[in-house]
């Protein structure tokens, strides 16, 4: 089955990052697809590559990037939420006049339209939020 | 191929019915105002649309919104606007509207109400739901 992830709250603060992790990698060990990993209002804050948390904690965005990597996940941060939040590529950076980025590796910028197509494509498009 | 990649990205011409489920006070939090944006980007996708308020979110739709004193904007009127997007189907759980002391007249925009029983076939029916 061809799955569709929106995540919708921000790493340690809610377990829903956690739990659509957990979700996708089972998802994915079982031979299904994933279509897109969309992060939107605070889930955005799972792609900052400026985290540093204890290091007897799991690390959730380095957790994302791996995964994307071993897989080819699509894993697509809303601009309009990232930026209000300070998610930032380099060109958005740029666009913005700021002087960092911090968008971790594996994740990209782009619009909701990319939550509309994943709905569409997938067979079941499944919410972790609050 | 360019072209083939277009349509996909537009869905090919699926039409799958998706209902954004919106739960929550317009104000306290932005799940509101971020669900309301996801509404009208996806409008463009021309599915099959229906928005669903229940619990506090029926405040959402509350007339005499002032937000001036919170310094946020009031965009309750965005919602009359739907309409021009041929987002056309609102529905509101009459339970919701009762807990709260408010009634169809209340709202800022016509709607269907409906029970919660109806709610539910309503959800049963849907390909998509996003929750907000």
């Amino acid at each position: 089955m061809k799955f569709g992830i929106l995540v919708n709250e921000g790493p340690y603060q809610h377990q829903a990052s956690d739990s659509a992790y957990q979700f996708t990698k089972a998802a994915l060990e079982k031979g299904h697809e994933i279509f897109r990993v969309f992060f939107y209002h605070d889930g955005v804050n799972n792609a900052t590559c400026l985290g540093a948390p204890p290091q007897d904690d799991r690390n959730i965005t380095d957790r994302w990037s791996k995964l994307a990597k071993e897989h080819n996940l699509d894993l697509v941060v809303c601009v309009a939420a990232a930026l209000r939040r300070g998610i930032l590529d380099a060109n958005e950076a740029k666009r913005n006049g700021k002087d960092a980025s911090n968008l971790a590796d594996g994740f990209r910028i782009s619009g909701l339209g990319q939550l509309i197509e994943a709905g569409i494509q997938a067979d079941r498009t499944v919410v972790f939020g609050d | 191929m360019a072209e083939e990649d277009m349509m996909d990205e537009e869905g090919g011409g699926v039409i799958k019915k998706f209902m954004y489920v919106n739960r929550k006070a317009p104000y306290g939090t932005v799940y509101a105002l971020e669900s309301l944006e996801v509404v009208l980007i996806g409008a463009a996708f021309d599915q099959d649309v229906s928005l669903a308020f229940i619990d506090d979110g029926v405040y959402q739709l509350a007339k005499g919104q002032e937000t001036t004193r919170i310094g946020m904007k009031n965009f309750s009127p965005t919602y009359r606007a739907l309409e021009m997007y041929d987002v056309e189907k609102l529905y509101v759980e009459q339970e919701s509207l009762d807990a709260r002391g408010l009634s169809a007249d209340d709202l800022v925009v016509t709607v269907q109400v409906v029970s919660s029983a109806e709610m539910r076939e309503l959800m049963d029916q849907q390909d998509v739901l996003l929750n907000f």
